[in-house]
Order: structure tokens, then sequence, then C-alpha cells
């Protein structure tokens, strides 16, 4: 069975936003917004949940110290406690001056990058896949709203034109 | 328009009085001679108290090993003890200035750094802090009163009412002399009591009358909106920010590096300009929020606190890396005549050294990391108050190694230093706010600063 929606589209991301209100308002199910750059405060009227990727991003930070702490206090301390140029090389601590640099910048290394891979994932982005973009002129000049149709199909085209918008489609979707 | 409140006046009156009693009291009880330290020292010795047995035992180690048979050992025990008597009762009678100089120089740095950050936003056109202009031009009203109480501290140093300073005692240029030290004669171009203090004035004239143009072009934009006043401050603030960083500079090197005059460091004087700037936007931000708690702040919402508590955060970052970038590399690399600044420090410090490390960056980093937390009132207000507390901390690493020595301790003097000028603080920087709408009305900025929303 094929389900329909409607694509909507705008030239204008203040008449997108104000549709997409309008839209919430009349308890339509908004699937997706296409824009071609971020409009501010699209989030918020589409209801969506805010990101948890800084708190991830922190966590991923205390792995990275962690990691750096570890690795050179086995290094450095446990394994081979070798005099270099009078460090002491009694206990971490005594030492740790020196290893400050390194347990920052793995620190940011791994909030960084791990917090950039999850974006990655989490999105469903990476090299060779497909794009799913339902119409061209959305990276462009062009905002689209896509509504999940249910109920009486006339109705919702008329409300959608109604709501400013340069062009409505009725899509069959497998 | 704000009214200063009785409650508040009476409280920053009330810590004024504590204050100057307090600080009386370290005057009256500093001792005036040998035989009185004579007498403390005992008294400690008897009741095993740490830091001051820590400091005696080497000199006493130095005595015995010093003496030859030949003097008899006695003999020259006496004298390093006399000798060491002697320095202890220098520490001891500095410390109350000591107290009195710390709390002076930060309360005035503070307001200092409030009005810089005010001028940093004016050239800057910042959009969203306008709304706040009135609160940071208030606070900054210390300025003039906080300079004129410092100045005359340092004319006191200076007519050598006290040894704060080791460069201005007597002798110490003159070769031959017991006071005569070759260091210190080497730097004498640049640290001798005239030029310090001519230095002092200018600087010091300086920053006032920037302030003093300055609010009299922001309340004069207010009466007429001609906006020839907003562009007149726009120039005076980018002329300040320059004069500013280089007496800045200057300055932390004469009022504070120079107490410990055999050490220098590069990076010090963007390292005070961290330590006070930071506390100033704690300030700023703790009196937005008591303020907006009264009710007279209107336009002031979440975003506004939110963007000071980012600086807040920003800046103790900012401030631990200056920190830490002095301090290791002089650790690291460990020459003698720089690391001895450090070394006395954590021998003899080591609480307020590594507990200012606490206040001013584990916690500020760990209440101020999350977004929402920006916007609580008493998130920042607990993490201004560790920000606030762990700079006044800083201040007395810096001033207190190099004056009193290991014969510190937080006592009547201190406290009431930081009560007196916390007081007066509260009080001028009130007064001030209390002296123009809180609403300045015809700036361009305005609002942008009124809509300003994160």
């Amino acid at each position: 069975m094929s389900t329909k929606v409607i694509h909507v589209l705008y030239n204008d991301d203040d008449v997108l936003m104000d549709a997409v209100k309008a839209t919430r308002a009349a308890h339509h199910h908004i699937e997706e917004v296409f824009t071609p750059f971020p409009v501010h405060g699209l989030d918020k009227a589409m209801g969506l949940k805010p990101t948890r990727l800084a708190i991830c991003a922190f966590i991923y930070g205390l792995c990275g110290l962690s990691f750096a702490t570890y690795m050179m206090n086995y290094i450095m301390i446990q394994d081979w406690p070798q005099d270099i140029g009078g460090k002491p090389s009694f206990s971490y601590i005594q030492n740790m001056p020196s290893f400050v640099p390194i347990m920052f910048e793995l620190t940011v290394f791994f909030a960084a990058h791990l917090m950039v891979i999850t974006f990655f994932l989490r999105s469903r982005l990476w090299p060779f896949k497909k794009a799913e973009n339902p119409d061209v002129r959305t990276t462009d000049d062009h905002f689209l709203m896509e509504v999940a149709l249910h109920g009486n199909e006339e109705e919702a085209v008329e409300f959608f034109k109604n709501t400013g918008a340069v062009e409505v489609k009725v899509i069959d979707k497998h | 328009m704000y009214t200063f409140s009785g409650k508040l006046k009476t409280f920053s009156i009330i810590l004024m009085v504590l204050g100057i009693v307090g600080i009386a009291y370290g005057f009256l009880t500093a001792p005036k001679t040998v035989e009185q330290v004579e007498v403390i020292l005992s008294e400690q010795h008897h009741g095993g108290h740490g830091s001051h047995d820590a400091h005696a035992a080497p000199a006493h180690g130095e005595a015995t090993a010093h003496a030859t048979p030949a003097h008899g050992e006695a003999d020259a025990a006496h004298k390093e003890h006399q000798k060491h008597l002697e320095h202890v009762l220098h520490q001891l009678q500095n410390k109350p200035w000591a107290a009195v100089y710390i709390g002076c120089i930060f309360s005035m740095l503070v307001a200092l750094g409030v009005f810089t950050f005010n001028q940093i936003q004016y050239a800057a056109s910042a959009g969203w802090s306008p709304v706040l202009f009135r609160v940071m031009e208030g606070l900054s009203a210390y300025l003039l009163p906080g300079s004129i109480l410092f100045f005359l501290l340092l004319v006191a140093s200076s007519s050598h009412l006290n040894h704060l300073f080791v460069w201005m005692a007597d002798g110490v240029t003159e070769p031959g002399h017991a006071n005569y030290d070759a260091i210190i004669a080497g730097k004498s171009a640049y640290l001798n009591i005239p030029s310090f203090l001519i230095r002092a004035v200018v600087f010091l004239a300086g920053w006032n009358i920037f302030r003093m143009l300055s609010r009299k072009n922001s309340l004069a934009l207010d009466e007429t909106g001609d906006l020839t006043y907003y562009k007149r401050n726009f120039k005076l603030a980018a002329t300040y920010l320059v004069f500013f960083i280089v007496t800045e500079s200057i300055m932390s090197w004469d009022w504070i590096m120079s107490i410990d005059a055999h050490w220098y460091s590069t990076l010090f004087g963007w390292y005070v300009f961290a330590s006070f700037f930071v506390t100033a936007i704690t300030v700023i931000a703790l009196s937005t929020l008591y303020l907006k708690n009264k009710g007279v702040l209107e336009f002031v919402n979440t975003s506004h606190i939110h963007d000071l508590a980012k600086f807040m955060f920003g800046l103790s970052i900012f401030w631990t890396y200056l920190w830490f970038s002095q301090f290791m590399l002089m650790w690291y690399s460990n020459i003698p005549e720089e690391v001895t600044y450090f070394i006395f420090r954590i021998e003899e410090y080591n609480l307020p050294f590594f507990g200012m490390l606490v206040l001013n960056f584990v916690l500020p980093i760990l209440l101020l990391v999350n977004t929402d937390f920006k916007r609580l009132s008493w998130i920042i207000v607990m993490a201004g108050t560790c920000i606030i507390v762990g700079h006044y901390l800083d201040f007395f690493n810096m001033i207190m190694p190099g004056t009193v020595g290991a014969s510190w301790f937080i006592g009547a003097a201190e406290i009431g230093s930081v009560f007196f000028f916390g007081g007066l603080f509260i009080f001028v920087g009130f007064s001030a706010i209390a002296k123009a709408p809180l609403l300045a009305k015809n700036n361009p900025m305005i609002e942008e600063s009124k809509h300003f929303h994160y």
C-alpha cells in the first residue's frame, strides 16, 4: 500500500516559518522540512527536541582525558620511569605539568572527532550515500515542507495553498 | 530609575565599619619590637604552629652550620637568631599593610576591569550589552575613590611607612651599604620612587579621565539624542583600549611584580589582566542579577545573563591558560632565578596556591559548561562567588609571599580589608547606579539590545 504525502514549496523563509506554525496549529503532521540554509528558530517552530550532541562531546572529552592520563602514567611512570633531564618521574602528580599539554589536546581531539562521527552516524551521512533530496530547488532557493496526508486530499491542498505556498504537490510515496 | 535601597546602604556601611575595625586591629596588634616577635614565636613554638616551625627550622639549622668551633657555636647562633627575629618582625609589620594593599588594588582593578569591559562593548559596537551599560558605568564609578586610596597607599610605601616594596628600602642602590643589592641597583633606572609615582599618577589619572569623559558622553546622549556623542564614545573607547593595554602591562610590573624585585615574568601583565577582568565581569553579572531581582532592569532577560556567564566561563579558562603557561614554563625549565617564585609559593602557600586553581578553574568550568545552567541565577551566584574569592586569593598569592613571606595567615586585617573595600565598592557603585536611569535611552544599539535573544 502506498502512502501519500504533500510537498509544499515556499520561496521565503519567513513564509515557511509562518506556514510551519499554521500547519502545527491545524494538527497536520510535518514529516520533514528541506531548506537551502539553516533557518533560525525552525526547530523550535517544528517542536523538535534539542540535540544531545553537546552532552556526548563532554563525555567523549572525559574519555580523552582518561586515556591521556592512563597512557602517560603507564608509559612515563609505571613502565619505564627513566630520568629524562631531571624530571621527577616518581609519581604522576609530580611530573603532571609536563603532561598537561597532551592531556588537553587529547581531550579536545576525542571530544571533537567522536562528536563529529556521532553526528554523521545519527544523521546518516557518509560518502556514496544516495542523496534524499525531493526537489533540486531546495538546495538553491526554495523551501519544501513534506506533510503526511490523512483524510481529505482536496481540503489539505487548499489549506496549504493558503499558507503562501508557491507550489503544492501530492506525491505517492512507496 | 533605581534608588539605592536603605538595606543595601546599611549593609555596605556595616561592612566598611567592620572592615575598619579589622584593619585597625591588624595594625594595633602588629609587633613593634624584636622582643615582641620573640614572645610571639615562642608561643607559636609551644603551640606547635606548623608554618612558623617550618620557617624557623632552616634558619636555625643554618645558624649551626655556619658556626665554626673557633668563634663559638652559641655566639653565631645567637646572631643568626637575632637576624631571624628581625626578619620576622618586618614580615609581621608588613602584614596589615599588605592586607590593605591587596584589598585596595583588587577592588580598584575590578572597577577598572568593569570600565574596560564597557569600553570593549563600545569599540565592538556590541548589540547585546547596551542595556547593561548603566550598570557597568555605575560600578566603574568606584575607580575614582579606589584610585585615590590606592595612590595614598603607594605614597605611604614611598615615604617608608612600610616595607612592601623591597627596592624602596634605604641604601639598596648604594654600593657598600648594608642593604646594597646589585640586582635591584641594576634595575634602579626603572625602579625608583619618583618615576614610580609619576607613572602611577599618569595611569590612574588617565583611566579616570577616560571614564569621566565616557560617562559624560553617555549621559549627554541620553539627554540630547545627538549621535555625535555616541561616535565620540566609540572613538574614546578605541583610544582608551590602546592606552589601557600599555598602562595595564606597566602597572602590573610596578604595583605587583616589583614586590618580588628579583623575579620577572613576561606574560605577567596579561595574567594580572585576566585575573581582574574575569572578576569584573562576574561583578557585573552578580550586580545585574541583584538589580534584576529588584525589578529595575526590565529589559534584561536570561539571554543577557547567559552572555555574561559565557564571558565568566571563557575568561576563567583564559586565566587558567595564562596561569598554567607562566607556571609550567618556569617549572619545566627550572632556572633557579625564576623558579624560586613558585617554589616558595608551593612550600609556604600550598593551600591558597592550589586552592585558587580549584576555585578559579575547576568549579567554574564544571558549573558553567552547561547552557541551561548559564541561565540559572543561583548557579551564576555560586560560580561567581567562587571566581571572586578565587581571584582575591590570586592577588593574595601574588602580593603576600613577597611582603610577609611565611608569616601569612588570613586574619582580622585580611578579612577587614576585604570587608572595607567590598563595602566601599558596593556603596560607591550602587550610589552611582542610582544617579542615572538604568536604560541608556538614545544609544543606537539599545533597541537591538532590548530584544536580544540567544
